[in-house]
């Protein structure tokens, strides 16, 4: 244990996700023997994240004003949307640079387990934009996990009747892998998504 | 596979009921991350065969072969998922103890797994009949044909305090009073007499659920978060 002020910075580091009191140690001395700017520059980083920061009210995703950066952009396809679990998941799609529609972030994925279902999510607020008759198509990004593909199902049912065309993100082998160590659901998915070979 | 949690970066702490040692909690690590060697074959419904190293706290997944995928099936049925869930949710509480046997409960819970994606059976009854026959094998089977109390065979209501039915004389204040088809569909359930479960009606399977789920979360002293989200077709 160590003194007052010390060991508070040490017990509040601990409570981030993926820091030990191990690692909550090496930060707390690290930011003790770091120079006061950079502290302060992070201490104010942390303040102006909590004031400034907001979920955008149509998609979901975190955003600095009223409305995110995507949903503000015009140039955006306003006919498909792409629906995820988290924000993070919209910088991972972003960084491929594949996708030009709109995003919905449900917040997370239908749990029973974990007591979330769907009216814990967002499906509601996507249900009001898919209202408007602009989409012509959703696609569902969920994590492919069990939680991620009964969401996708869950979904898929509800906004089918709609006349929306609903597509999944493909699943398979991941590039760079070997065939051996894939597994065999990831294997029979792969297998269901094969594509003609167009040489 | 019973259930998973998140630890860290991309490793899962996931909870297994397994044939001879009962419930064990293991780390699989990095099975988040896409490239992960273990795949969808830590995911909870799923039957695995597993080689676990034992740890200080945690043992360590080391290997994992599928026996049998049930989640896949599970998933793209939604009233089918979330009968599943509540049915682990169930196996989870009723093996209290880490590393205790519980032969009778994992043969169950694959049997009734198995039943549920297979779908001869409505998901609903195929939920009720996991939940009396669990309570069963851990010692709290419900009275049906006799009161619970006197053993008289004229039953007149069912009151979970009282342990099944009660004769009209030891009925209890605010027991319930389900149908005669009622207790005959639980009977049935208990059995594993599905011709007469599956020629139920509507209202007496509803009624049924509503007795089975409020004797099960008496007995486990713990409400079931599952069953809330439990879709009946």
């Amino acid at each position: 244990m160590y003194e007052g002020v010390v060991q508070n910075l040490i017990d509040e580091l601990g409570m981030l996700p993926g820091v030990g009191p191990k690692s909550a140690q090496r930060i707390a001395f690290h930011l003790l023997a770091a120079d006061p700017a950079d502290v302060k520059r992070l201490a104010h980083a942390l303040l102006e994240v909590k004031e400034k920061v907001r979920f955008c009210r149509v998609c979901g995703n975190v955003a600095a004003e009223e409305e995110c950066r995507i949903c503000r952009d015009a140039r955006r396809d306003d006919h498909v949307i792409c629906v995820v679990e988290e924000s993070k998941d919209v910088v991972a799609i972003e960084k491929t640079r594949e996708f030009r529609g709109r995003y919905h972030v449900l917040g997370g994925a239908i749990s029973p387990i974990d007591g979330i279902g769907p009216d814990d999510l967002r499906i509601r607020e996507l249900m009001t934009r898919l209202a408007d008759g602009r989409v012509t198509e959703l696609i569902i990004a969920t994590d492919p996990n069990l939680e991620g593909e009964a969401t996708a199902t869950y979904l898929a049912r509800l906004v089918k009747p709609m006349g929306l065309k609903v597509t999944r993100l493909a699943s398979g082998l991941p590039v760079g892998g070997d065939l051996e160590y894939a597994d065999e659901v990831t294997l029979g998915r792969a297998f269901e998504g094969r594509r003609l070979l167009d040489v | 596979m019973l259930r998973t949690q998140k630890l860290g970066e991309a490793d899962r702490i996931i909870t297994i009921l397994t044939k001879r040692t009962g419930k064990v909690r293991g780390v699989a690590k990095g099975v988040r991350r896409t490239t992960s060697k273990f795949g969808a074959r830590l995911e909870p419904f799923t039957h695995v065969d597993l080689q676990l190293h034992t740890g200080r706290t945690l043992d360590v997944i080391t290997q994992a072969e599928t026996l049998r995928p049930y989640g896949e099936a599970l998933a793209a049925d939604y009233p089918k998922y979330t009968a599943g869930s509540a049915m682990l949710e169930t196996a989870d509480r009723l093996t209290l103890g880490e590393k205790e046997p519980a032969l009778r409960q994992f043969l169950l819970l694959v049997g009734g797994l198995r039943t549920l994606v297979e779908g001869e059976h409505e998901a609903r009854l195929v939920l009720d009949a996991y939940f009396l026959r669990s309570l069963a094998v851990a010692g709290w089977a419900p009275a049906l044909e006799s009161c619970a109390r006197c053993s008289a065979t004229s039953v007149r209501a069912f009151a979970i305090v009282a342990g099944g039915v009660v004769c009209a004389a030891c009925r209890p204040a605010g027991a319930a009073v389900p149908a005669p088809e009622t207790i005959a569909l639980m009977i049935a359930l208990l059995r594993g007499d599905w011709p007469a479960a599956d020629a139920s009606e509507s209202r007496h399977r509803a009624e049924c659920s509503g007795l089975v789920a409020a004797y099960l979360q008496w007995h486990l002293e713990h409400g079931i978060r599952s069953l809330r989200h439990v879709e009946r077709v």
